[in-house]
């Protein structure tokens, strides 16, 4: 492999980090952004699983589900949403970065990405222990006053579902967005190849994404929420 | 196209290129995946097919004395897992899809080679679970998991058995998006969707159902695994949950999971029938438009294994009228192989003979579903062992028929030798006989109303039982020969040229078995699929 | 019946003739097609062999023909779909005056309640010619109540009432299975239907004394204290509960759902998930405090409340007020 990068880029000069199997940087680029894609599909019919549960048990037992919801903490959930939006913003703005070669700008917009995420599950950290303590974790643990602890139940075993998969999610975006800025400050990626950096952009929306959904579902079911 | 002269041994290819454990390990070439993905389901297989003969031998029987009810749920149970989800699901794409896409479609591996052998080590990983799971005890829940059985009473290990196919489950999807990524973006110039091989076309409707399918599956397997830890109750009727949704779920996956066993299958045979009837196969577009519409129309039946199980009346009929269509593309497909053979030149290879063998059984299995979707009959018939036959003449008659097949059919280019023909006919007739006396017997038993799952049985139901076992024996020597003779001629075997067959396809332009890189130059391509009609060297019958 | 080698399962209720019918249609259907293929393939492999030294003539395809094979086969496919799903219809729907029995499953073991009080374990009396309605629940994991020799099978669920009927034909001891996995004694979670002759069967209910299943429930009504909130005479703290059953009820989240078994039962072990429109959520649970037999009985005089005074065709009971003793509570372990 020839490696000549000052000159523009040929099918016959080689990028360094065009991989032996494909063609060109194009063809590589595709594969691996189709690829991202399809793997989020994934992902949705995962949680799609979660999701359809929930539809069903709502409809069934929509009274228990608005009591259950009535014990979520609309202002963490509301500042945990903002979070996750400005770090959407951070993080398309990291994608910016790498595309026009600002590697200073793109680090520290990964960084404050991951920030902005510990921020999240800190604050996912200190609802779960509140509903711990509230007895509010399905199995022996738990105790509902109300007409309807059975259903309230199933809510709340919905919820620690959801969020502790959705948790588990940003968890491991946290990590491979750490090993993009790492990669990131080593110089790796620019205007000639950012495919990486936005291939985690792209999941990171996801998992945002799926909070969105999450939000409403879950704390917002009654108008009761005082504040 | 001259046979070569040099023996393959002595051209450099995947397998002389390097040696050592590491070399095999480490290695991100889709060929040498593929022979690890070869070693690890073969070794599922025989755990399986172990476990299938005691049940046949407990089954001898009335009375349940060979083993005990308990050890017998259990050997029902990890028989179904192991043969699903370490073998069937696997056998056709991970093994013979990962070693020839690339090469079909003229690439020079798949599109992301390192999460192809990290899917390899998923399954290793899944497969370590499996036997963790079978070596302490075992999960007794059948393969289907159902609660509130499998959550709250099942007293075996339920939650490493579902960890197990949780992690299998992962090494099944990453494998799907290779496969569609690679389809997509890694044919070679001039190979269009229209000239991909039918296999291609069975690989890419089947990694459809893989990526779409299997997340459910593994969501809804993690909730069991929840209840049991913890005690969520999600599906537990004690406590509000709804048994039914977890069927619903878990059919969600499993039934389109039939036809990730199948359609590769599929694949394969519309390769064989082609080849040894020298002809284009008859309606190609038909025939991939019909792998697609099974993979499509495979979602929307799933409820058709829940007739009796409570659903309501209205959906059981519009579950029954989706799964009549999803017979439609079945039948074109057995059609189009029928009129494939009409006017060509046939020979009898041993790939054909299995070809035959696939055509007949997976027929009955397709026919006797149209007894099942048939509501006021599924109602008798369901969970007897009519279902019993019906699936293992699709899974066993069908999918297991076309994966040894396409082992002899493109073993030459995996191995470079030739198989002995004279054994893999006998093989292969064996494995007929075989298969139908233990698998047909059972039909009958199913409509005399004899329940699957069952340790003890009533006396009248015992000659066929008796038959079925017989056949499982018979079964069992036909699936040991082939991996003696293939051991046997890896370095005795005949050495095979590029293409001993005289076929059509790119695969049999490069060298047997290929270089690393699969072609020394990218080719590029300018005929149509199963040209046979410009390929000139007809080998003699064998 | 225990022959030593039956090739066709006995044929013993109004239903088996029906499915047997389009059994055998399909079984000449697919037979004809199987073989009709199997011929095809036979001849195509003998005529064109390639040691003959034939050469193959290539044929692109033919859409016409395309066309009819999938055409054709949907057709018969639709047939076969209307046939099989009207067999279902009816089987899926039982007469409106069918007799009833309440069908406890359990690992492993079938219990049977009839109305009349009589009580059984894996073994079910019904007479010939009268329809017979099955109110099925389980107690703990799902099992399947499958009658070959009827052809007729429904999954029993925890939780839930499922429903199967159908009328006997044919006097004989028939085999009772469980058709769903359920554990370590699923195989032997069997039993025996034991179809009889009216008169035989009138002799058989008269054998032992027994309570009405209703006035089981009545009693039940009484010494669990429902009586204080669902009165019959004035409005209580709970609707009234005559002639409640089988009707519209509005809920009080604006839905109307109809009064079935299902609803009175999900009513009395979690009474506040579908509540009465105008009453509220104060009924206690239920749920693990009476068994399932306990809540047939209950269920069964909330139904039978239904009745007009002189009595309805088909019941054979009506719960008058004379006590035949104490209810027995029936604790079958």
């Amino acid at each position: 492999m020839s490696h000549s990068p000052a000159v523009v880029t040929h099918d016959q000069v080689h990028n360094p980090a065009l991989q032996h199997h494909f063609a060109t940087m194009e063809q590589q680029q595709e594969a691996s952004t189709m690829g991202m894609w399809v793997f989020l599909i994934t992902e949705i019919m995962f949680f799609g699983g979660m999701f359809t549960a929930y539809m069903v048990y709502r409809y069934m037992y929509y009274q228990a589900f608005v009591a259950g919801s009535e014990k979520m903490d609309f202002w963490w959930g509301t500042i945990n949403t903002v979070v996750l939006i400005c770090s959407s913003l951070t993080m398309a703005l990291a994608v910016r970065s790498s595309q026009i070669g600002q590697r200073k700008a793109l680090v520290v917009l990964l960084i404050i990405t991951m920030l902005f995420g510990c921020v999240f599950m800190g604050i996912k950290a200190i609802e779960y222990t509140g509903h711990w303590k509230e007895h509010q974790f399905p199995g022996t643990n738990f105790h509902f006053e109300g007409p309807d602890p059975q259903h309230v139940e199933i809510f709340f075993s919905l919820y620690w579902a959801m969020t502790g998969f959705h948790a588990l999610h940003m968890l491991i975006g946290i990590i491979i967005v750490g090993v993009i800025a790492f990669y990131s400050w080593r110089g790796k990626y620019g205007p000639d190849y950012y495919n990486p950096v936005e291939n985690v952009g792209l999941y990171w929306h996801f998992v945002d994404m799926v909070w969105i959904y999450l939000y409403p579902l879950l704390y917002l079911i009654s108008h009761k929420h005082g504040g | 196209m001259a046979t070569s002269p040099t023996p393959a041994a002595e051209r450099e290819n995947y397998l002389n290129t390097e040696y050592g454990i590491r070399s095999w390990l480490l290695t991100t070439d889709h060929k040498r995946i593929a022979l690890l993905y070869l070693l690890l389901i073969t070794f599922f297989f025989f755990i399986g097919g172990f476990f299938a003969l005691l049940i046949r031998l407990e089954l001898l029987t009335p009375a349940g004395d060979l083993v005990q009810a308990d050890t017998y749920n259990k050997l029902f149970t990890m028989h179904g897992q192991v043969m699903v989800f370490f073998f069937l699901i696997p056998a056709i794409p991970a093994v013979l899809g990962n070693f020839l896409i690339p090469i079909m479609i003229g690439a020079k591996d798949l599109a992301f080679p390192r999460i192809n052998l990290f899917s390899w080590y998923l399954l290793v990983i899944g497969g370590l679970l499996m036997m963790y799971t079978i070596l302490t005890g075992g999960a007794d829940t059948g393969w289907t998991f159902y609660p509130p059985f499998s959550t709250a009473f099942a007293k075996s290990q339920v939650v490493t058995a579902a960890l197990a196919i949780f992690v299998a489950g992962f090494s099944s999807i990453l494998t799907g998006l290779n496969f569609i990524v690679t389809i997509h973006r890694m044919r070679a110039p001039g190979m269009t969707w229209s000239r991909l091989p039918l296999f291609v076309w069975a690989n890419y409707a089947t990694s459809i159902i893989q990526v779409l399918g299997t997340p459910v599956l593994a969501i809804t397997l993690m909730l069991v695994a929840l209840d049991r830890l913890f005690a969520f109750g999600i599906f537990d009727p004690q406590r509000g949950g709804d048994p039914l949704l977890f069927q619903h779920l878990f059919w969600f996956y499993s039934h389109p999971a039939v036809y990730i066993m199948i359609l590769p299958g599929m694949g394969v045979v519309s390769e064989v029938v082609s080849c040894f009837s020298r002809k284009r196969i008859f309606g190609y577009k038909f025939m991939a438009l019909a792998l697609i519409a099974i993979a499509v129309l495979g979602f929307l039946v799933w409820a058709h294994h829940m007739f009796v199980a409570g659903i309501s009346l209205y959906a059981a009929l519009v579950f029954s009228l989706l799964s009549y269509l999803v017979a439609v593309p079945s039948a074109i497909k057995v059609f189009n192989w029928t009129a494939t053979m009409y006017k060509g030149s046939i020979s009898y290879a041993t790939p054909m003979l299995y070809a035959f063998g696939f055509i007949g059984l997976f027929t009955m299995g397709g026919l006797t579903g149209l007894f099942l979707a048939a509501l006021g009959v599924d109602v008798h018939v369901t969970d007897t062992y009519f279902v019993i036959a019906h699936f293992h003449y699709i899974m066993v008659g069908g999918m297991v028929m076309a994966y040894i097949g396409g082992l002899h059919f493109w073993w030459p280019k995996i191995s470079g030798r030739m198989y002995p023909e004279a054994w893999g006919k006998l093989a292969a007739l064996i494995i007929f006989v075989g298969f139908n006396l233990t698998f047909f017997p059972q039909f009958v038993l199913g409509y005399l109303g004899m329940p699957r799952r069952y340790w003890q049985y009533s006396p009248e139901f015992q000659v066929l039982n008796v038959l079925s076992t017989a056949g499982a024996t018979i079964l069992a020597v036909g699936y040991v020969l082939p991996m003696v003779y293939f051991l046997w001629s890896m370095r005795y075997g005949k050495v095979a040229d590029e293409n001993p067959w005289g076929a059509a396809g790119l695969e049999w332009m490069t060298a047997s078995p290929p270089p690393t890189f699969n072609f020394d130059e990218t080719p590029v391509v300018t005929w149509e699929a199963y040209d046979y009609a410009n390929l000139k060297e007809v080998p003699v019958e064998p | 019946m225990f022959q030593t080698f039956p090739l066709w399962p006995e044929r013993a209720s109004t239903t088996a003739g029906g499915v047997d019918a389009l059994f055998i249609f399909l079984l000449t259907l697919c037979g004809l097609m199987a073989i009709m293929i199997f011929i095809m393939i036979l001849v195509f492999a003998a005529k064109y062999r390639r040691s003959r030294g034939r050469e193959a003539e290539q044929i692109e395809g033919s859409n016409a023909l395309e066309l009819t094979w999938s055409g054709v086969p949907l057709v018969i496919f639709m047939g076969i779909f209307v046939w099989g799903a009207a067999i279902y219809f009816k089987e899926r729907t039982p007469p409106q005056d069918s007799a009833e029995i309440y069908t406890v499953a359990k690992q492993w073991m079938w219990k049977f309640q009839h109305m009349e009080g009589q009580r059984e374990i894996n073994e079910l009396h019904v007479p010939i010619g009268r329809d017979v309605k099955m109110i099925m629940t389980s107690q703990d994991v799902i099992h399947s109540f499958y009658v070959p020799a009827f052809r007729i099978k429904q999954d029993v669920l925890p939780g839930r009432y499922t429903v199967a009927w159908f009328r006997a034909t044919k006097a004989g001891r028939y085999h009772l299975f469980c058709a769903e996995y359920c554990g370590t004694s699923h195989s032997g979670m069997i039993g025996d239907v034991v179809v009889m002759q009216p008169a035989q069967y009138e002799q058989w209910l008269s054998g032992g004394p027994a309570a009405p299943l209703a006035q089981t429930g009545k009693q039940l009504f009484l010494s669990l204290g429902c009586s204080t909130c669902h009165r019959f005479d004035v409005q209580g703290r709970g609707p009234n509960l005559m002639n409640a059953y089988n009707r519209p009820v509005l809920l009080d989240d604006g839905r109307t759902i109809t009064a079935d078994e299902n609803y009175l039962r999900e009513s009395i072990l979690t009474p506040a998930v579908k509540v009465v429109s105008g009453f509220k959520p104060i009924m206690p649970i239920f749920q693990g405090i009476i068994s399932e037999e306990q809540l047939n009985a209950l269920v069964a005089y909330i139904k039978s409340l239904n009745q007009s005074p002189e009595g309805t065709a088909g019941t054979r009971n009506t719960p008058t007020g004379s006590p035949t003793g104490q209810p027995q509570m029936m604790q079958v372990q």
